[in-house]
């Protein structure tokens, strides 16, 4: 078979922004989906709200529409472009919905688009679970029994027959939204009354539990000639219960002997079959009772995946890519391995090394919500970390995911006994480190599984972790025999860890490490475990005797990436990376990327010339330098993580590229720049900082109240509040002090009614020019990340927006930026205050960049590499195109208990742009992109501090003025 | 990158060391079930980390016990890939496993070029089973069968059985007169170790069966005699085809399958005489899988079918075979 003559256009569907379960892994299948489309010739029409995505880069589609992805603007964009036919699978859930919804609408039926992939009837087997269990029955297979409930009655006639625990699942909510494990008939009754309030049919299905069993997940891909093969096979390191969204990850499988495998891999095959994905990628997943081996499928997602993401990442099989050609009519013998460049897709890949993936969550922004998990995903992003064997890989990935404080706090933090037993019977985002201190005190392995339901054979490998950190601490580095150094890095203990326990620098120990011959050494990821020479160099490092890097003589420039996604750092400096990696490569640099995050483009093996997948941390990136020896290091644009990297390379030697590791400290440290900021002139809020509380009040009292409170050297403004008084000081400096571990914390007097800006610049050490200026449409306080904003700025006067441009400018030149700056200003009673600096990308550059259709990280790169603003001819502040409005989405509904107010302390997973003429239309739209509808008539509910009543009559009266029906509570009645 | 069991007890593995690209290796321990034959047959075991205590549904035994037990040298923690690298590059070498110190590598290397190379050597002989034997069928029986034992793994005998044929193995030197005698209705030539050239004897045996008009079905070794019995030519692969992901190509239906394979030879497509057509490529290096007497209830396979470890993908090959009787 061969690719279809008769398709001319396709229409690709994103996922929208970023919420908890559908984070940035669709943007690294969209992108792949467009490029191997546009490659085949094909005209590509992009919908997607989230402007900070690499695939709505004007370069990735033919007709790329920065719109809300709701089914009617879907069709009104069907109805002018009228493409051929519509691929729903690489835009995740969201995708997923809204095709089922054209469809039913008859959109595309009326219009004649074709939908690829897989049809409207498989998408919706794999979505309504009774039709999917009765699917599985019919073709033999077991399914987790379960019966419907529209009431108590039925619910404790099901619970009766089944028995708890149960899974409560409330039909048609997403991502297991609303449901929960039920261990009795009280919470039985208690998530009954809940389900079915939010499940919009008034239905809830009770699931037999398969609690503790294994869980398992197998990416399957097929083509339109039924060929079938899997791209791997991954076991969740936590057992079922566990969302695996949530699970600690392993590929590939490890506990299943071959005939199990191979009975799965039968099974998967007839689930695909059956489901009917007529091409692409499917994520099925099984439950295995650890006893008996007994198999239930669970579900099946008949499209890209999270897990697909991580699975592309962890064999190097690009399964959004595959997908999108199979789509199209190839089958998988007619596309080629990238990898090998001479074999083709039509095999299964083999893993020569093992791979680990570990979430990463922000439990700590949320403190009102219990850190539990459940059948609910809870987490905002991940790592993943490639090592030899599963403890080194485990023991990478802690590393990458970049936790405040060390390990030995942690598990410390689980001394007492009690509180360990708990930690350890209850599924919570810490429950690794209780398994760390659990073993570590002595529990055995059958102890630590039955509490936890994790399988014997990881929680062997630990122990092994523990047993030979336990035999480094009783030597030092020079009495260690060399057999135990040698343990510890096969085991894979970092240096400093190793270093640690000898107690001796880490340099002392390279040194001996290096006179043994220890080496780290690179291996590449190349799908068939060296069966074929991998032409791509895909890295990771490991220990060994060969070295397969082959680092080039090419002029290079490394870039270090963002890490893990987290609230405050997300997918926005991704695209800087991305962006910079094909700017360097354009300009004749061979470019090399670091980054650990598998969700991402810049984790794609062809985004870069060479990928080194590891964690960045300053003894790995240093590693690296040491092995390839790039000409510079960009630090700038993978947001907090890098930078504070910065100083650590440059005492190592390391070129930075860009503004100079001490300009960026001397920004980051607030006493160094207040004194400039006094010098040059200009206003600043009167701050002060303190290391103690005593310290802290009288600050305030000098200052004056209210005060902002924070921790130095943190993201996302991380245990921010604003007090009012000295008794809410007292509560959330507390907090911030604590959250600042050892730093101190800095207060500034807050500016009440303020309006917050936002300006990015660029500057080449001459010259700086604007690229753009935000205004923020909540007032000052609420975070900038949280604040929905508006391009170009309509409450700042000329002379004011004037101001912040020679503030910029001067402040630029004056710390020496080379790249890009960003810069947040209040303008209070008039007056411009600069409120903080930030000498590198930030979160709003891809936004910026898209309301004046600029790459700024092109052109901020370009100068980075030494050229001047005036050679690349980018010396004037770019126009805004249109009116480009901001609005964040946020995980509350995830969240039970949480207080939904917006504060100095960033709360939301992600963003969305609408763009109109009109800053009304705009605003509706990103609105409506955000999830939210905006009432147009109805009752509104007025309540507000007594300090804001004042600026609440407009409000009531426009509101009045609208028809708005008004209620308020009693003391704000007035 | 499961199956090490499988792959320890297939006599296919005589005079071999084998080296698992995946790292560990031992995770859910041994069962006396899951054995592909009697023994262990491979003649040292390599791996980056062997598991010490299995996991898993009801181990046995863990790994490094049952090695111990048949006295087969096994080595972890050396650079795996590393190896399997130097083994694409030079192709399937000769080698030694020692506990001795570095200065004795000489030595070594002077007794290790005084061993003889896989090409040419007739390993069938040390693995085939003495007598013949019979298995009943599962269930009502379809067929008589004979498999000619050059090595078989037992998953043959039970793909047999378990479609309803009562199977005859023979040892690999029955006469094909003998074998006529027991009035089956079709023989199956196994899978088997090394170099087919050398059992002249066997592949006159092999044409002899051919020419009686029996439908024949060979497997891996038993694909690479029925070749030399048709005339056609084979010739040693630099490192062979190993693994549970080898895909081929059905070159009438392009259905592509996903294979377990294990072997050093292959039979050369252009020396296939008329009358016999190519069926099946491999799609990493197109070399040939399978082949057919056109119009005859005759085929090889150079894969295996019978899984056991891998994928299921090429089972229907027995189907078609009991079907073609």
């Amino acid at each position: 078979m061969a690719k279809r003559t008769d398709l001319r256009s396709i229409l690709i569907l994103g996922s929208g922004p970023i919420v908890i379960g559908q984070a940035c892994e669709f943007d690294y299948s969209g992108t792949q989906a467009c490029r191997a489309l546009r490659d085949e010739g094909l005209r590509v029409i992009l919908v997607n709200s989230n402007p900070a995505t690499i695939m709505t880069d004007p370069e990735f589609a033919d007709a790329t529409y920065i719109e809300p992805l709701t089914p009617r603007i879907v069709e009104k964009i069907i109805e002018k472009e009228r493409p051929d036919a519509l691929l729903p699978t690489v835009g995740g859930q969201t995708g997923i919905n809204l095709a089922i919804a054209l469809d039913e609408a008859g959109v595309l039926e009326r219009l004649g688009v074709e939908v690829l992939g897989a049809d409207i009837e498989a998408l919706k087997l794999g979505e309504d679970r009774q039709l999917f269990k009765e699917a599985m029955e019919e073709i033999g297979l077991e399914v987790p029994k379960s019966g419907y409930a529209s009431n108590l009655e039925e619910a404790r006639a099901i619970a009766a027959e089944l028995g708890f625990p149960l899974i409560a699942r409330p039909s048609f909510t997403l991502g297991g939204e609303g449901g929960g494990v039920v261990y009795n008939r009280d919470e039985l009754r208690e998530i009954v009354a809940t389900s079915l309030h939010a499940s919009p049919t008034q239905r809830v299905l009770l699931e037999q539990s398969v609690l503790g069993w294994k869980e398992y997940e197998l990416e399957v891909v097929r083509d339109t000639a039924d060929n079938v093969v899997v791209v791997c096979s991954v076991e969740n390191f936590d057992a079922m219960g566990v969302h695996t969204g949530d699970s600690i990850t392993v590929a590939p499988q490890q506990t299943l002997s071959d005939r199990e495998y191979q009975e799965m891999r039968d099974d998967a095959f007839r689930v695909i079959r059956r489901v009917g994905v007529a091409t692409g990628g499917s994520n099925i997943q099984f439950g295995v009772d650890p006893a008996t081996g007994r198999r239930v499928v669970i579900e099946m997602n008949p499209r890209v995946s999270r897990s697909s993401a991580l699975a592309s990442k962890a064999t190097g099989y690009p399964i959004a890519k595959i997908a999108a050609l199979l789509a199209i009519g190839y089958t998988l013998d007619e596309i080629p391995n990238d990898i090998t460049g001479k074999t083709f897709a039509a095999f299964e890949p083999t893993l020569d090394y093992t791979v680990v993936k570990i979430p990463r969550w922000a439990f700590e922004k949320f403190p009102e919500t219990p850190p539990t998990l459940g059948t609910a995903m809870k987490s905002v992003g991940e790592v993943m970390a490639i090592g030899g064997t599963f403890s080194e890989a485990l023991l990478k990935g802690l590393a990458a995911l970049e936790l405040d404080g060390d390990m030995a706090v942690r598990e410390r933090r689980m001394a007492d006994p009690v509180r360990l037993r708990r930690r350890l019977a209850t599924p919570n985002w810490e429950r690794l480190f209780a398994v760390f201190a659990a073993l570590r005190q002595g529990w055995t392995v059958d102890e630590v599984s039955a509490l936890t339901h994790i399988d014997p054979w990881f929680l062997r490998e630990i122990e092994t972790i523990l047993n030979v950190e336990a035999q480094l601490s009783c030597w030092d580095l020079d009495s260690v025999p060399e057999e135990w150094l040698r343990r510890g890095r096969e085991t894979g203990l970092t240096d400093s860890r190793m270093a640690k326990l000898l107690g001796a620098s880490s340099g002392e120990l390279a040194s001996r490490l290096a006179a043994l011959g220890i080496h780290r050494v690179y291996k590449r990821v190349d799908t068939c475990a060296a069966e074929f020479p991998a032409t791509t160099p895909y890295l990771y490092s490991t220990w060994g005797q060969e070295d397969e890097s082959e680092p080039t003589t090419a002029r290079k420039v490394m870039i270090l990436g963002s890490g893990p996604n987290r609230i405050g750092q997300g997918i926005e400096f991704d695209y800087c990376c991305v962006h910079a990696a094909y700017q360097l490569s354009a300009m004749g640099f061979e470019t090399l990327m670091v980054n650990c995050n598998p969700e991402t483009v810049s984790t794609d093996y062809d985004t870069s010339d060479r990928l080194y997948f590891e964690p960045l941390t300053l003894e790995h990136v240093l590693a690296v330098v040491e092995r390839e020896k790039p000409e510079g290091v960009i630090v700038q644009l993978g947001g907090q993580t890098p930078l504070n990297l910065a100083q650590g390379l440059a005492a190592a030697g390391v070129q930075i590229l860009g503004t100079s590791p001490d300009a960026i400290d001397l920004a980051e440290d607030r006493r160094r720049f207040g004194a400039l900021l006094t010098e040059e002139g200009i206003a600043q809020p009167e701050h002060g900082t303190a290391t103690s509380m005593e310290e802290a009040l009288e600050v305030a009292a000098k200052i004056g109240y209210p005060v902002m409170v924070r921790p130095s050297y943190v993201l996302g403004g991380r245990a921010m509040a604003i007090c009012y008084d000295e008794a809410s000081l007292r509560r959330d400096g507390a907090l911030a002090t604590a959250a600042a571990g050892g730093h101190p914390i800095l207060l500034d007097r807050f500016l009440d009614d303020a309006v917050e800006l936002d300006l990015d610049l660029i500057a080449d050490g001459e010259r700086a020019v604007v690229g753009g200026i935000l205004q923020h449409i909540e007032e000052a306080g609420i975070h900038s990340g949280d604040s929905a904003a508006v391009m170009p700025p309509m409450k700042a006067t000329a002379e004011q927006l004037d101001r912040m441009r020679d503030i910029g400018r001067r402040l630029a030149l004056r710390l020496g930026v080379v790249g890009l700056m960003n810069i947040q200003f209040a303008i209070h009673e008039g007056e411009v205050y600069v409120i903080e600096v930030n000498p590198r990308a930030s979160r709003t550059v891809p936004f910026i960049a898209k309301a004046v259709g600029v790459s700024l990280v092109k052109i901020a790169v370009q100068v980075m590499a030494g050229r001047t603003l005036e050679e690349i001819g980018f010396t004037r502040e770019p126009p805004v195109l249109t009116v480009a409005v901001k609005e964040a989405v946020f995980p509350f509904r995830r969240f039970a208990g949480v207080d939904p107010i917006l504060g100095p302390e960033m709360k939301s997973t992600g963003e969305v742009m609408g763009l109109s003429p009109h800053f009304g239309a705009a605003f509706a739209k990103a609105t409506l992109a955000a999830g939210d509808k905006l009432p147009t008539s109805g009752r509104a509910f007025l309540s507000v501090h007594d300090r804001d009543k004042e600026a609440l009559v407009p409000v009531a009266r426009r509101l009045c003025e609208l028809g708005f029906e008004l209620v308020a509570t009693a003391p704000s009645e007035t | 990158m499961t199956g090490y069991q499988e792959i320890l007890t297939d006599p296919s593995y005589r005079g071999q060391i084998v080296v698992m690209t995946q790292p560990h290796i031992g995770n859910y321990g041994v069962r006396a079930e899951v054995a592909e034959s009697r023994r262990i047959w491979v003649e040292g075991f390599i791996a980056r980390r062997w598991t010490r205590r299995p996991s898993g549904v009801a181990p046995e035994q863990g790994l490094i016990p049952y090695l111990l037990e048949q006295q087969v040298p096994a080595l972890e923690g050396i650079d795996t890939r590393a190896l399997v690298r130097h083994l694409r590059r030079h192709g399937a070498l000769r080698g030694v496993m020692t506990s001795e110190r570095l200065e004795e590598l000489p030595a070594l290397a002077e007794e290790l070029a005084r061993f003889p190379t896989m090409a040419g050597r007739a390993l069938v002989d040390e693995v085939t089973c003495e007598a013949p034997f019979t298995v009943a069928p599962a269930g009502e029986r379809r067929a008589r069968l004979a498999l000619y034992d050059f090595g078989a793994k037992s998953n043959i005998v039970r793909s047999l059985t378990e479609r309803g044929a009562e199977v005859t193995v023979l040892p690999a030197r029955t006469p094909a007169g003998e074998c006529a005698r027991l009035g089956v209705d079709g023989v199956v030539l196994s899978n088997g170790p090394g170099d087919p050239e050398p059992l002249v004897e066997i592949v006159a045996t092999v044409a002899e069966i051919v020419q009686s008009g029996l439908p024949l079905f060979g497997i891996c070794l038993g694909h690479q005699l029925l070749g030399l019995a048709m005339g056609a030519r084979t010739f040693k692969l630099k490192f062979g085809h190993h693994g549970a992901n080898q895909p081929v190509q059905d070159l009438t239906t392009g259905a592509i399958s996903i294979t377990s394979q294990n072997h050093g030879f292959a039979v050369d497509p252009e020396s296939l005489p008329e009358g016999s057509r190519a069926t099946h490529r491999n799609l990493n290096d197109d070399t040939l899988e399978g082949f057919e007497l056109v119009g005859k209830p005759v085929f090889a396979a150079q894969y295996h079918p019978e899984a056991a470890p891998g994928p299921h993908d090429a089972s229907p090959l027995f189907d078609r075979f009991l079907a073609a009787l």
